[in-house]
């Protein structure tokens, strides 16, 4: 089906559609680095990743969640932690929500904040669009079944969700935990503070792994390949891309 | 010699102008229409839009579109137009001389900046005083009515000097007042120039992405109130292109080709309605 084998012509990645666009990035970093090294990063999602690893149709598979234990007996790299976190206003009283109640605002049916404990206001949620990444995951993590509303406010990134969220005292919206800063506030999910510390340790389960995925000890272009993506320059990349790079949890 | 060479210079650019227009209206509709009818109409005209999982409804978009551009004149229309009369009629040459240029700066404003200050002033405003979101359709049709405003001054104003001196001595003459020769004279003689202006300016709002993504909310229940946030098409196109493929994609550029066709017909009566002077 591909038109040369693995190994043969620099390094073939495919998977997760959610690593692609970050390791696009470093591969693009690496064969300016590398120029003899064609790195060809491909989609299929993290399933079709580990199957390709697994068949050696791809020299790397890349996942955006943990194997199964019927996909053990590969090698796992991560190379970066994508949390995502509840954020509302700095002056809101909540400090803590049920994903329960994270579902029912973002499915419209809890409209108040009194009904949560807050002060007498409405609650305005600020989504993601349609195709985003970041929904994707907080629809599978804490919607569920349920589907976001179409009450919701939407906005295109993660910096234009913080900025309402910043400015509106009634906001509630989900970003990047590595991107969320002093002017709002992450609030705990089932009693569990979305902190590095508590992500590194997976007591705070809203996270998802990046990872590469290989079929043995990574060697030549490859092993090239994977140690440039944990370099701090690889990192620098990926934490700049709005991920948690894995020596930030390293050294937190 | 030269001259043939310049000639066929020129008609070569002009041709690939035109050029453009036609391969990027080819492109848009080819992308998009056969998506119109893989989903249906009634599908594509529906409430629905869930791009990832098969409703490809416009209808919210298409009547936040309307709604913001309609909130666009409301607030731009009157103040344009009052703005152009007291230039054309009312004020001195220096007045004149320093107003128009300013009003035209408006134009030069970027679109982002536009939409900064609607976050930081009018959105919180609209918010304390009204409750609601406040990125609402108010808020939209407050940023695009001014944003449209130097397209409807300069266009009726100059549609206003346009209307000969004769008329209004003729008026003055049979005993009109000023007020009087601008309502019921200057006013219909200028009509066709004025109209122009209202309507390419509603072309400028309809197709105003930035600003409004930032100030509208971009929700897509179809609003209730000015005070609830809304949808457009633009906004639409440009939140989604980015992680948009497949039918998503296809969508979009259904959207794009209805954007299109809206404002082709905008066009078509602007200027027919200036042709006609």
């Amino acid at each position: 089906m591909l038109s040369c084998a693995p190994n043969k012509c620099g390094v073939i990645i495919a998977g997760s559609t959610s690593v692609q666009p970050f390791i696009e990035k470093v591969a693009e970093h690496f064969m300016e680095k590398n120029p003899g090294i064609a790195v060809n990063v491909q989609g299929g999602g993290s399933t079709a990743g580990v199957q390709a690893t697994i068949n050696g149709t791809c020299d790397v598979g890349a996942s955006s969640r943990n194997l199964k234990p019927s996909e053990r007996g590969l090698e796992v790299v991560l190379i970066a932690l994508d949390g995502i976190a509840v954020i509302v206003h700095k002056d809101n009283p909540i400090e803590n929500l049920t994903v329960e109640q994270v579902r029912d605002i973002f499915a419209g049916k809890t409209t108040n904040w009194q009904e949560l404990g807050g002060l007498n206001s409405i609650i305005i949620p600020v989504t993601r669009e349609e195709g985003s990444g970041t929904r994707a995951s907080f629809e599978d993590m804490i919607m569920g079944e349920d589907v976001i509303s179409d009450a919701c406010l939407v906005q295109d990134s993660n910096g234009a969700v913080r900025e309402i969220i910043a400015t509106t005292t009634q906001g509630v919206g989900y970003i990047s935990v590595g991107l969320v800063d002093d002017r709002e506030k992450a609030i705990a999910l089932d009693g569990v503070k979305p902190t590095l510390a508590n992500l590194t340790t997976e007591q705070y389960r809203f996270a998802r792994p990046f990872l590469l995925l290989l079929r043995d000890e990574p060697k030549g272009d490859v092993k090239k390949f994977i140690d440039y993506t944990l370099s701090p320059e690889g990192q620098e990349i990926l934490g700049s891309s709005g991920l948690i790079s894995v020596n930030k949890v390293a050294s937190d | 010699m030269k001259d043939k060479i310049a000639e066929k210079v020129l008609l070569f650019v002009a041709l690939s102008a035109i050029l453009s227009l036609a391969l990027i209206t080819f492109f848009i509709f080819q992308q998009g229409i056969p998506l119109i009818f893989r989903a249906g109409l009634a599908n594509f005209f529906s409430a629905k839009w869930a791009p990832t999982r098969a409703g490809f409804g416009i209808l919210s978009m298409i009547i936040g579109s309307l709604m913001v551009t309609i909130g666009a004149l409301a607030v731009g229309v009157p103040f344009g137009l009052a703005g152009a009369i007291f230039l054309a009629e009312f004020s001195s040459k220096t007045i004149q001389k320093t107003l128009k240029p300013v009003i035209e700066l408006l134009a030069g404003i970027p679109s982002v900046v536009y939409g900064f200050i609607g976050i930081v002033i009018l959105v919180p405003f609209i918010r304390n005083t009204f409750g609601g979101p406040g990125f609402s359709v108010l808020a939209a049709s407050i940023i695009l009515g001014i944003m449209i405003l130097p397209t409807i001054v300069s266009i009726s104003y100059d549609a206003l000097l346009a209307v000969p001196t004769t008329y209004r001595e003729g008026s003055y003459a049979v005993g009109a007042t000023k007020w009087q020769t601008v309502v019921m004279l200057l006013i219909p003689a200028a009509r066709s120039g004025i109209v122009a202006g209202i309507i390419l300016g509603m072309g400028r709002a309809i197709g105003e992405t930035m600003a409004v993504i930032m100030i509208a909310g971009n929700a897509l229940k179809i609003p209730g109130s000015i005070f609830d946030s809304v949808r457009t098409l633009t906004s639409t196109i440009a939140l989604e292109l980015g992680y948009a493929a497949g039918d998503h994609r296809a969508a979009l550029f259904a959207c794009g080709s209805i954007l299109f066709l809206i404002i082709i017909v905008l066009n078509i009566v602007a200027i027919r309605i200036t042709g006609r002077k």
